[in-house]
Order: C-alpha cells, then structure tokens, then sequence
C-alpha cells in the first residue's frame, strides 16, 4: 500500500475504481480544511484498477458509509510515516443518511427534513430496511 | 421517555396477556373504570378518513371518564397548510396526555414518536401498521376461543396487501400449535417475507385457493376484502370474484364453532345472511376494538385501578 506523501493522517484505499468521487461527496470531504487527494486508475494487483483516497490528518471518518459503498475498502491508519492502523470495512448495522427510501408511500418521501435511516436485516444477502416503512433496500 | 405503540411487536406476548386480562376486567366492573381517566385528554389526529378506529377510541377515552379533541381529516388540520407531522405533534403534544393517529404515509407515526412527549398510539399508517386492530383481533379470538394457542385460523382474500392480516400472523407466530391456512387467488398470496417468516417460527401452513376445501378444519376464519383494481386483468376478477363471497351456502361444512371475523369495512364479500349465523362474530370484534383501546390508554399512561 502506497501511504507516501501521508506523515500523518488516513489513507483510503481499495476503492472500486470511479468510486472515490462518491465517497469523497458522501463523506463531507469538500467541507474539511485539511488537505486531500484523490487518485483514481491507480494499478492494483487485486482489482486491477482502483482508487485512493489521501488526507493528510488523521479525522473521524464514518466508518459507515465507506462500508455501505463498498465492503472491500482498507482504511489506513498512517502515524510518522508508518502504518499504524489497517482496518477493514463491513457492512454497517445501521445507514443514515446515506441512501433515500424509494418507497412513494414512505413519510420520508413527502417530510424533507426526515433522516433517512436503514437497519440491516439480511448480512449475506445485504439487504437494508426502512426504518419508517421498512421497504426493502440491497446494496447492489 | 413515554412507551408507545407503532407496532404489535412493541408489545410483549405478556403485556398482550396484561391487555386483554384488563380489557376483560373493563367489562365485568365497569364502574371501577368509569372515572379512572378523569382530567386525562386523548387526541385523535386522523389525517385519513376512519368510522371503527376513531370513534372506538374516542369512545373508550370518553368510558374512561376522559375527554377527546382531534380531526378526523387532513383537510380540517394544518396539515393542509403543508405543516409537517414533526411541527403538528410538537404542537398538539402541549394540549394531551396521549395522542392517536393515523396517517396515510408509512412511518408517519414513527417520526411522531421521537418527537413526542406523550405516548403516540399508531391507528394505521398507510398500507403499513395497524396494531390496534391486531390486539382487538386478538381479544376477540382470547374472548370466543378462550385461548390464543392450538387454533387452526384460515386466512382469506386479499393477503397480499391486507396489512391487518399480515400483523396478525406476526402476532399469533407467538404462540403455540397455531395452524394458518392461506386462502387467496394466485394474485393475492402473502408476500414472500411473511412466508420466510413462518418458516423460521416452524409454523404450519398451506396455501390454497378454495375456501371451501378449507372450510372444516377452521377455528377461525379471518375474511377480508378482495379489491378490483388489485387483478392484473378483468377476466382473472370476474372468474374468482364470487368464491371469496361468503354465504350461508359455503359454510355448511364449517364446524359448528367457527368464529368468522372481518377487520371492517365490509363490501360484499361477507354476505348480510351471515349476519345471523352465531357463528359471525364481525360486530362483536367492533365490540372489543373498544375494550382493547381501553385497556391499551390505561396501559401507555401508566393507570391502574
């Protein structure tokens, strides 16, 4: 794993590759003072092509959400240079806000201001349900 | 925080027992109870159009010696004026000590739920919930059957989107020997996750699409209604519109203490010459939709006699 030009901060990697532009938005990453960088097509022996995600501090990152977008993704955690942390991302108990029901009779589907909340009912199958209607959500 | 009820799972299998055991209590000593919610106030917030479920709330508020305000449409709320179900529970919140409401969107009384401070009972949330009709359901069958376990209870007409019907499969998977047995067209099955549902309670059930081959081994048959615009064509509606019509006829091989129950409103699939067979027990599960809602106030403000 590439962690150059990170002293100290997190590396995201293993993305899919073209996914790093929704994880960057998904994450609020636009909205953080810190450095950061995106590297997509990069090589990668597993999937061939992937995507990195580099910030230069280390900062609570929701977990959740890099988990929902893809499972395979590694975070790394970088300290002086050195790989302090790997951690390996699984599908989250919990999603919010990070995806809208798409059911038209759902009270989220009218109220604006609702969160949006999915609880996984189904790990292997990866099946999410509504909190309000509890309609159906697979994570493709 | 207050206790609520948006689903019939939010109760435990002992509470129910607690509610039907006070629902029972209600009805033998009356007097005891007359008072008991003096100075309490129901709201009823119907943002959809209801006879049974509103009025029987108000009803069993009024028995308890409390009062009720409310409306009974969206129209006559500021509901109308675009205001949100977060803004209006907040509001009404200030002026009762319990509210009930229905909603046509699902999940509407969940959004109330974490706003409110008084308990929030859910009267129906679109094609959703409806717990309150699954504990009369479930006081009727106690009051006629005198138990809960060991029934055989045949399930008919539109099970795929009767949400009265899917609740109350929910709620009897907790209890012991239940047998269901799945009476609809082809169109109108159960939907796949109420079957993985039974599968994984291990309880026993069949589907068929003859109600009177399913007739003699009932306890109990739980009729609903089967909607035209639910076929996909006219043909398929006019072919099996007539079998899901009960009548004095198909009952004939019905055992003789069958209890035939229907969440109301009714069309046509009961015919009015069952009215009078004993064995209708429609109007007297109107009955109990009081008593249970009685039961359930007291239960979620916390009185006892």
């Amino acid at each position: 794993m590439d962690i150059s030009g990170v002293k100290n901060g997190i590396v995201i990697d293993h993305i899919k590759a073209g996914k790093s532009m929704q994880i960057y938005d998904l994450l609020g990453l636009g909205k953080i003072d810190n450095t950061v960088a995106l590297i997509k097509n990069a090589s990668s022996e597993k999937y061939g092509k992937k995507d990195i995600i580099k910030i230069d501090e280390i900062i609570d990152l929701d977990y959740d959400v890099l988990g929902y977008v893809d499972s395979n993704i590694t975070v790394n955690i970088v300290e002086d240079n050195r790989l302090a942390k790997k951690l390996h991302m699984e599908l989250p108990e919990k999603l919010v806000n990070v995806v809208k029901c798409k059911n038209p009779r759902c009270i989220t589907s009218v109220e604006q201001e609702i969160v949006h909340e999915f609880r996984l009912v189904d790990k292997e199958k990866k099946i999410y349900r509504c909190c309000y209607c509890d309609a159906e959500h697979r994570v493709k | 925080m207050s206790r609520n009820l948006i689903n019939i799972t939010d109760l435990t299998v002992e509470e129910i027992n607690k509610l039907i055991e006070t629902a029972d209590d209600i009805v033998a000593n009356h007097a005891d109870y007359e008072d008991i919610c003096r100075h309490k106030k129901l709201a009823t917030l119907f943002f959809e159009p209801s006879t049974r479920t509103r009025l029987s709330f108000e009803a069993a508020m009024l028995e308890l010696g409390g009062s009720v305000l409310g409306f009974s449409s969206a129209n006559s709320s500021s509901a109308a004026k675009g205001e949100s179900v977060s803004d209006t529970i907040m509001t009404v919140g200030n002026y009762v000590d319990i509210i009930a409401m229905r909603h046509p969107k699902e999940g509407a009384p969940i959004v109330a739920a974490k706003r409110a401070e008084v308990p929030i009972i859910n009267a129906g949330d679109g094609g959703h919930f409806h717990p309150t009709q699954t504990l009369t359901d479930l006081l009727t069958i106690k009051r006629k059957k005198g138990r809960l376990n060991n029934l055989t209870i045949g399930l008919c007409g539109d099970l795929k989107f009767g949400r009265t019907v899917h609740s109350l499969i929910e709620a009897m998977l907790r209890y012991e020997g239940i047998k269901f047995v799945l009476i609809s067209p082809d169109e109108l099955k159960v939907p796949e996750y109420v079957i993985e549902n039974m599968q994984k309670a291990g309880a026993e059930f069949y589907e068929t699409e003859s109600l009177e081959d399913a007739m003699p081994e009932l306890d109990i048959l739980y009729m609903t209604r089967i909607q035209k615009e639910r076929f996909f064509n006219e043909e398929d509606y006019v072919r099996l519109k007539d079998s899901y019509i009960l009548n004095l006829e198909k009952l004939d091989n019905a055992k003789e203490d069958l209890t035939i129950m229907h969440p109301l409103p009714r069309v046509n699939e009961i015919s009015v010459e069952v009215d009078d067979d004993p064995r209708a027990c429609y109007f007297f599960q109107a009955l109990c939709g009081k008593h249970i809602r009685m039961a359930l106030i007291l239960f979620l403000l916390g009185i006892e006699k």
